[in-house]
């Protein structure tokens, strides 16, 4: 789960992460305040919205005064934002953080992962902060240095030291430093985060060292012992058909084609994305209707597809193991009787009771096209939505 | 021979009581696996009654530790159905106790309860698969699970794979085309876990019974990668392959926790292109998983050896 930048602040200064002074606002009139009461001689106006690239987009703008920040608030707020992690249709931003400007003498990058080769959380560390960390990845990887943390005895001050030698942090500021690192990686591992982003951490005239973003992502199964964090969703950077989804535990994932696919199991949801386009068509979606669906969860599943306007047809694909086949059956054929069935549907079927599902299939009534294996299913509604 | 289990195996399940651990350890029990007993904090001295499909009634004892159970049991492999919140604890309880096997089917376990447990596997002898991962089986001898066993048939060719349901695609084909298989193993989706695939194809390399393998990855990670390398400079068995993603976009979680495209890492392009640049032909798509094993296995003259029926 992704939270905003202001709210990632709140969660990292609670763990005593230098952060600067800041405020959320919802209307032009609330930024005007929130930087009234900051009283900084120079306020910087944020876009809040789920993606990067804010800053190139025109979502950040420093502003010299009051006017300035009524002027700037009034220009960002309700405007959709188009970054490189929003796709083409962009965000509309609804909520700006209102922060006092600083000084800024040099920008680092500080990032925290569970890397999946050590199955250890990595502090990664580069001079180069304010571009994106992918990019230094790839043209000068020299300049990312990590560090590996032992979960039994957390971030050490030996290692953070090494980072902040390692990144040029000015000698007299290594110890701030330090605490940072250690203070991150505290807040990292007791929220159950996946990534937290320091981009850029910086280093003021003050003698400070502080984020002046924060990233923070949660591992969403974590999120039943976190119960502050979970408050924090913004239901509206989210995808309405993937909310309705979650509500009955469904993994669905909206996409661009139109062709709907329902699917037991997340390997083969993802193999059947593959075979349609394989075959020359575009998947609309992704969804795993998981390995104990009920009738009423696949009934479920087909209105979230069937609502999506793009789609002109659907692939059901089912292996079924646990999950047996009568009960896929009966959950499509109820289904499409609620819903009414315009569009094409072909329904592959295998597994467990797969001869008693084909049967209610074919009794239904109902025009729905068999097919006997994966390849043959994508082809057949590869053609009928062409 | 076989990889992990065979009809040997005692096996106890973990959160025994718990009803999806009922239903599955009744199925182990019909399969023919040795089931010999379960744990359950608090109930332990009591019993489970299991009424299996030939009319039988099993009774299986419950022990509140995996220590009594193992010792009273004589187990030596655990499988676990413990909800996500305390899954990890489970595991930790079977790798102390010292078993030699530990599957864990609990999907949904916080990634940092498992860089824990992580930790603690190392230096251990405990063999863990997943978690997040559909378990082991042995066709006609043991299965530890939640895999259909039917479309199972004892034979040659090992199955190793981080999707459940593309597993059972897989063993489908080969069990339709005459081939049986040696053991299918599901590791798991989940980005930190037990055995990673080298784990699992060094045993398979290991095992006489194993002549071929088929090797299942998705985007995320760099295990096929590695696992590429090393079958390269290893295996002295045929490997093919097969990686589901093409089509994923960056940045979102394909249903399992590991399935993600991050940072332009990890996408099933570089995937295929690694497997074929160290000569593992790879499936073009799911439905030819079986297809393009036989004709590997033409190609190497084994065919006859695998078909079993």
């Amino acid at each position: 789960m992704n939270i905003h930048e202001y709210q990632g602040k709140q969660v990292l200064k609670a763990y005593g992460v230098a952060v600067p002074n800041g405020k959320v606002a919802y209307t032009v009139e609330e930024a005007v305040e929130a930087a009234k009461s900051l009283g900084s001689p120079v306020t910087v106006v944020k876009a809040q919205i789920h993606a990067g690239g804010r800053g190139k987009a025109g979502g950040v703008k420093v502003a010299k005064n009051l006017d300035e920040v009524r002027a700037y608030a009034q220009e960002i707020l309700g405007k959709v934002l188009v970054t490189h992690q929003t796709g083409p249709e962009g965000k509309e931003v609804k909520r700006l953080l209102i922060e006092e400007g600083c000084d800024i003498r040099k920008e680092y990058y500080i990032g925290v992962v569970v890397d999946r080769d050590t199955g250890r959380v990595v502090l990664m560390a580069s001079e180069e902060g304010g571009t994106e960390i992918e990019e230094v990845a790839a043209a000068t990887p020299e300049k990312i240095f990590k560090e590996v943390v032992d979960p039994v005895l957390g971030l050490q001050v030996f290692q953070a030291r090494k980072l902040a030698y390692a990144i040029n942090i000015p000698n007299e500021l290594i110890n701030k430093a330090v605490q940072f690192m250690q203070a991150l990686y505290t807040a990292f591992v007791e929220k159950d985060c996946s990534i937290a982003e320091i981009n850029p951490l910086v280093v003021t005239g003050d003698g400070n060292v502080m984020a002046l973003d924060a990233k923070l992502n949660f591992d969403s199964n974590a999120l039943f012992r976190h119960k502050d964090i979970m408050e924090l969703r913004d239901l509206d950077e989210e995808n309405e058909k993937e909310i309705e989804a979650s509500k009955y535990d469904l993994s669905y994932i909206a996409l661009d084609g139109n062709i709907g696919c329902m699917v037991n199991g997340a390997g083969l949801a993802m193999a059947t994305m593959d075979i349609i386009k394989y075959y020359g068509g575009d998947p609309a979606n992704f969804l795993d209707v998981g390995g104990g669906a009920t009738t009423e969860k696949v009934t479920e599943a087909f209105k979230i597809i069937l609502s999506d306007e793009q789609v002109k047809g659907i692939f059901v694909n089912i292996f079924g193991g646990i999950m047996r086949c009568d009960v896929i059956a009966d959950g499509v054929v109820e289904a499409a009787k609620q819903l009414g069935l315009t569009r094409p549907l072909v329904v592959r079927l295998e597994g467990t009771n797969v001869e008693l599902g084909k049967k209610i299939l074919a009794e239904s009534g109902l025009n729905i096209v068999a097919a006997d294996s994966m390849a043959d299913g994508a082809q057949k509604i590869v053609s009928l939505v062409k | 021979m076989s990889i992990l289990v065979d009809k040997n195996t005692k096996v106890i399940t973990q959160g025994i009581t718990g009803k999806t651990a009922l239903f599955h350890a009744k199925g182990a029990l019909d399969y023919g696996t040795q089931m010999v007993g379960g744990t359950s904090p608090g109930k332990g001295g009591s019993q489970v009654e299991i009424s299996l499909e030939n009319g039988q009634t099993v009774s299986l004892p419950v022990f509140n530790t995996v220590e009594e159970a193992k010792a009273a049991t004589g187990a030596t492999a655990s499988v676990i159905y413990v909800p996500p919140a305390f899954a990890a604890d489970s595991i930790l309880e079977a790798i102390d106790a010292g078993l030699e096997l530990v599957i864990c089917i609990t999907e949904g376990i916080p990634v940092l309860d498992m860089v824990k447990v992580a930790r603690y596997l190392e230096g251990k002898d405990t063999v863990l698969i997943g978690p997040n991962c559909p378990g082991v089986i042995t066709p006609g001898e043991c299965k530890i699970g939640i895999m259909p066993g039917y479309i199972h048939t004892p034979g040659h060719v090992g199955v190793v794979s981080r999707s459940g349901t593309l597993t059972y695609e897989a063993v489908h084909q080969l069990t339709t085309r005459g081939i049986g298989q040696s053991s299918a193993v599901g590791i798991g989706g989940d980005p930190v876990k037990g055995s990673e695939f080298i784990d699992i194809l060094s045993k398979f390399n290991d095992d006489p019974n194993t002549y071929a393998v088929i090797m299942i990855g998705e985007i995320g990670g760099t295990a096929e990668e590695e696992a590429a390398e090393w079958i390269r400079d290893n295996m002295t068995k045929p490997v093919v392959g097969f990686i589901g993603g093409v089509t994923a976009p960056p940045g979102k979680r394909m249903g399992h926790a590991g399935a993600i495209i991050s940072g332009g890492k990890g996408t099933a392009k570089e995937k295929i292109a690694k497997l074929e640049e160290c000569g593992i032909k790879v499936a073009p798509t799911p439905s030819e998983m079986g297809s393009t094993l036989v004709s590997v296995l033409e190609e190497r003259g084994i065919l006859n050896k695998c078909t079993t029926h």
